[in-house]
């Protein structure tokens, strides 16, 4: 088999676990706010299909495509169609640069996993990408020819840009200490030293703060879900979608939602490293088998489960923000403090080194 | 043909549609979304050129950030479609579009017949684009510039508040005349 | 200290005090002064280090080598710290002036004297530049800067429409200027002045793309310095802008711009170069008769629009379009004697012009009113004083021969005969010979015609006032001692 041969299926068969763990995510994320919100609120929840309520979310996709999908006349119809496929094309392609585990040797060849995870912009990557979301929500609420979703759109769009500011800057402290942009050698910076715990959380921890509160400005999550605040627009910029385009918001919110733990865990909590990796290389897992592979991606899946749940959680005790509050929290809290933070991160780097 | 080579031409191909759409376009929303999609497009050229970061900094700061901007504010103002303001040909716009086309002509003839340029692309313009020289490039040989362009964007915001802030001349800015 | 750190002391200033100031008005937004004074200390500051520089290139410290900080992307010359020293002392007589201009029509902010640092640093750089890259900087620094300067009355339409114009035609003519750089950088493959004079003496650059980013290039900065056919945007916006911005944009905007095509011609035609011995034939001398052609149609189009103007404003921004071209004159001699010439006129233009546009701002009422000829009738009577100096300043502006205006007008027609252009001084004289018509015009108003209005208004004795008779009693001196003058340009180059 050759190189190249080799490397056309490697990323095929990758690709396409990857989109299905991605769409599996975003049912189960659906499942378990279903269920959560219902345990907060003391009800009882999705119970009727399938066992627990299982199969609820599979439920829920076929009453999506059942549906008649309603286009308004007013609409521009190129926009009002291309939205929902470019929100779920970009919350899809930011898995592309995602490690889930560190590799496996198959015969004399090392499969990382991960579509493209060594790349060196990977961190500019996520920021990229996300950065490029913004549109298809814009768009959706510009192309519905709707009060409501324009307004949504709007509200989308400015605070988009205003969280990617302090969350692009509270990631410089981090790059700025691991003195790299490929989230494997982030990850790795992590491993290596205080027995696998050195942890960005522990030397970033206000910057972590600041990427935890934008993150849930990016992902449209409450407290920060204003594009789609039901009791002032009715459904923000989605309200003129309905059927699978409308699915696909929602499949791309929790693909987002999932994006954004994911990114969380890579960053600051070592993503897929193991703690004490000597005890692991000691009972014989070491590096490029398949069982410490899957052991990382456990690890890092479990911090993905976290973090999700405590989106979840959140958006089922906080409540909204109101505009301006969210727009001060934005550039007259959060920004100034990112600055600070970048300085005072530099500052150490220099004087004291790491 | 090189992977380069193809990808180059799809790219450019597209940039120049992309870019002709912007133009050509009456619908501000269009014009805009072209211009995201060319911005995507120079990304992928400089991404042919091995300047990885340049390609994703050009998607971040302009297709990420300025555009969404262009879009807000076209959103903000709910323009609808331009409405054409002339239609028909004036004299005007044929001496604009006979100028236009000889500098277009002496650029081809120029291209065409004048061969490349002198200054060949080195084994060492791999690495420049690359984060960590780029950075070194700046603070060292490009300082001085680097810190001026950071004037030149501080008298941008100066003059987007001095320009669009709401009451800046108090006495001024009232609605009658408060001159004596 | 090292060497260059001093000669780099006028940039270091401009540019930390233009960041202090705002950041002073920011944490005291009630100071009324502070960008007042600021702003005055800092350019004071400047100047005195640009001067100090100037002794300091006479006394022969050559510093080529250790150009460590900016790496050889500046240059320290005389040259440069001349124009350092012509362009504080244009923006110290702005702030001084601006203070009761922007008073009366109650617009003062303390953004307006930042500005002026914003722009007085993009000339700087402008005339150091070494680099195409901070050429680039310098130019779009100081546009920028009069962008927002020329709509500061946001209030009056006549003011934002002079800044959209503005900003529209610059931001398209900063198109050809860098595609021309990118053509000057293809063909050479340098972005280093001296290194491109080098590739086009040894004949390494490549003939056509050379020729062709030169010309953008020229076209480029014909704009900047308002040339024809790239005027069109001059006479509204110098007549739109505020009258203190106009005086500066025509003066030190336009010393600026010619200063760099002064660097820019004297790269990409070097003098003395003859191309005969070489393989690739680079005949960059062509561009001269292009500049020399350039030069005699701005003269001749400024000074026939400037006759049917009626408003005193216009009339001052088209004759500012033909004083352009005169300045061109010192380029297309493209010697020593040219430049000098060139950079003698650009002082002695910078006080005329100033001074006449401080008297217009003394008599303007409400951002536009006043302005017109007929405004001007028997001024003699009304302010005997000012009419006797906006006399003054028209006989320096018409080149009247004891004024400094004459002189400057004087070596800049020898220098292009000494090069052979005769019939460029040829056409200079007729269109200086136009030009009086309306400059003598507007003296005849004032004092052979008399209006109803004969009381008049008292004006205060204020900062403005004291302007108008230093600034005549300068031009005043050069005209009376114009060798002295020369002869200190000369120590520079």
């Amino acid at each position: 088999m050759s190189d190249l041969t080799f490397t056309l299926i490697e990323f095929g068969i990758k690709a396409a676990i990857i989109i299905n763990i991605v769409l599996v995510m975003a049912s189960v994320e659906v499942y378990l706010e279903r269920k959560i919100s219902a345990w907060i609120q003391n009800r009882v929840g999705p119970n009727r299909v399938g066992p627990m309520g299982l199969l609820q979310p599979i439920a829920d996709v076929v009453k999506l495509f059942m549906k008649e999908d309603l286009v308004p006349k007013a609409a521009f119809q190129g926009f009002h169609r291309l939205a929902p496929l470019l929100t779920l094309a970009v919350a899809i392609g930011v898995y592309a640069v995602i490690p889930y585990a560190h590799y496996v040797n198959i015969g004399e060849r090392t499969v990382y996993w991960g579509i493209a995870p060594n790349i060196n912009i990977g961190v500019l990557f996520i920021l990229a990408m996300t950065s490029i979301g913004v549109y298809g929500i814009t768009l959706a609420g510009w192309a519905s020819n709707s009060k409501y979703s324009l307004l949504g759109g709007l509200r989308s769009a400015a605070q988009m840009i205003s969280y990617e500011l302090s969350m692009g800057l509270s990631l410089l402290g981090v790059i700025l200490i691991a003195g790299t942009l490929s989230l494997n050698e982030i990850i790795l910076f992590q491993r290596d030293g205080w027995y696998g715990l050195r942890w960005m959380v522990f030397l970033q921890p206000v910057g972590f703060l600041i990427f935890l509160v934008s993150s849930f400005a990016e992902t449209n999550r409450t407290p920060f879900d204003l594009p789609e605040a039901e009791p002032e627009l009715v459904g923000g910029y989605n309200t003129e979608y309905s059927g699978m385009k409308f699915g696909m918001f929602f499949l791309a919110e929790y693909a987002n939602m999932a994006t954004a733990s994911a990114f969380l865990s890579l960053l600051y909590f070592g993503g897929w490293s193991l703690p004490f990796p000597e005890f692991w290389d000691s009972i014989g897992l070491i590096e490029g088998t398949w069982s410490r592979a899957l052991l990382q991606f456990g690890s890092f899946f479990v911090k993905l489960m976290i973090f999700i749940v405590f989106f979840i959680w959140v958006r089922w005790t906080v409540p909204r923000f109101r505009y301006d509050q969210l727009m001060n929290l934005g550039w007259k809290v959060l920004l100034p403090l990112s600055i600070i933070n970048l300085f005072v991160t530099a500052s150490v780097i220099i004087f004291f080194g790491l | 043909m090189a992977l380069t080579t193809i990808f180059f031409l799809i790219l450019s191909v597209v940039a120049i549609g992309t870019a002709i759409g912007t133009v050509a376009s009456r619908h501000p929303v269009v014009s805009a979304m072209n211009l995201v999609l060319h911005f995507l497009m120079l990304a992928g050229l400089y991404l042919t050129l091995n300047a990885e970061f340049i390609a994703v900094l050009q998607i971040l700061v302009y297709a990420g950030a300025i555009m969404v901007l262009v879009v807000f504010v076209i959103l903000l103002l709910n323009l609808g479609k331009e409405d054409s303001l002339e239609t028909g040909f004036t004299a005007r716009k044929g001496v604009a579009m006979t100028f236009g086309a000889a500098f277009v002509i002496q650029i081809l003839i120029l291209f065409t017949s004048a061969g490349s340029f002198t200054h060949e692309i080195t084994d060492k313009s791999v690495n420049v684009g690359q984060v960590k020289n780029l950075g070194y490039i700046l603070f060292t040989k490009y300082l001085f510039p680097f810190e001026y362009i950071a004037l030149l964007l501080l008298v941008a915001v100066v003059g987007a508040l001095l320009l669009g802030k709401k009451k800046l001349f108090l006495e001024r800015d009232l609605p009658e005349k408060s001159l004596k | 200290m090292s060497s260059e750190f001093i000669l780099l002391l006028p940039l270091i200033i401009v540019g930390v005090m233009s960041v202090i100031s705002i950041l002073v008005d920011a944490i005291n937004p009630n100071s009324k002064n502070s960008g007042y004074y600021l702003s005055i200390v800092s350019i004071v500051a400047v100047g005195g280090f640009a001067l100090n520089n100037f002794y300091l290139n006479i006394s022969g410290i050559n510093l080529d080598g250790a150009n460590l900080i900016t790496s050889n992307m500046l240059s320290f010359g005389g040259f440069s710290a001349f124009f350092d020293l012509l362009f504080s002392i244009g923006a110290l007589l702005i702030v001084l002036n601006a203070r009761n201009y922007l008073d009366t029509v109650k617009t003062e902010l303390n953004e307006f004297y930042n500005l002026v640092l914003y722009a007085l640093a993009g000339m700087m750089v402008m005339a150091h530049s070494n680099h195409l890259l901070t050429l680039f900087i310098g130019i779009e620094l100081m546009s920028i800067t009069f962008y927002i300067m020329a709509g500061y009355f946001r209030f009056a339409s006549q003011s934002v429409e002079a800044s959209l114009k503005y900003f529209l035609l610059g931001a398209f003519s900063t198109g050809f200027l860098v595609y021309g750089m990118a053509m000057l950088y293809g063909s050479t493959g340098s972005m280093f002045f001296p290194e491109i004079t080098v590739a086009i003496v040894s004949g390494s650059a490549n003939n056509a793309y050379l020729m062709f980013g030169a010309a953008l290039m020229i076209m480029g900065l014909s704009f900047k310095s308002s040339a024809f056919p790239f005027h069109q945007w001059a006479p509204d916006v110098y007549s739109g802008a505020p009258t203190v911005v106009t005086s500066f944009m025509s003066t030190a905007g336009k010393a600026a711009a010619l200063s760099a095509f002064i660097i820019i011609a004297k790269t990409i035609i070097p003098m003395g170069f003859d191309p005969t011995g070489l393989e690739s034939a680079v005949n960059t001398d062509k561009l001269i008769t292009a500049i020399a052609a350039i030069s005699a149609l701005t003269m001749l189009v400024g000074n026939i629009t400037a006759l049917v103007q009626k408003n005193v404003k216009r009339m001052l921004a088209y004759s500012s379009v033909a004083h352009a071209g005169y300045m061109l004159m010192g380029i297309v001699a493209n010697t020593a004697a040219g430049w000098s010439a060139l950079m003698f006129y650009a002082v002695v233009y910078t006080f005329m012009q100033i001074g006449a546009f401080i008297i217009v701002g003394l008599l303007e009422r409400d951002t536009d009113k006043n302005l017109e000829y007929d405004d001007y009738a028997g001024l003699s009577k009304r302010q005997p004083a000012l009419a006797a100096i906006m006399a003054l300043f028209m006989f320096s502006l018409a080149g009247i021969p004891p004024m400094a205006g004459f002189f400057g007008k004087y070596y800049l027609f020898m220098s292009v005969i000494n090069t052979g252009h005769l019939w460029l001084a040829l056409i200079a004289v007729v269109s200086s010979i136009i030009s009086v018509v309306f400059y003598i015009g507007l003296i005849v108003k004032m004092y052979f015609t008399d209006s109803e209005d004969v009381e008049g208004e008292s004006l205060p004795w204020n900062a403005s006032r004291m302007l108008v008779f230093v600034t005549s009693a300068v031009v005043l001196i050069i005209g009376l001692n114009p060798g002295g003058m020369l002869s200190f340009i000369k120590s520079a180059l």
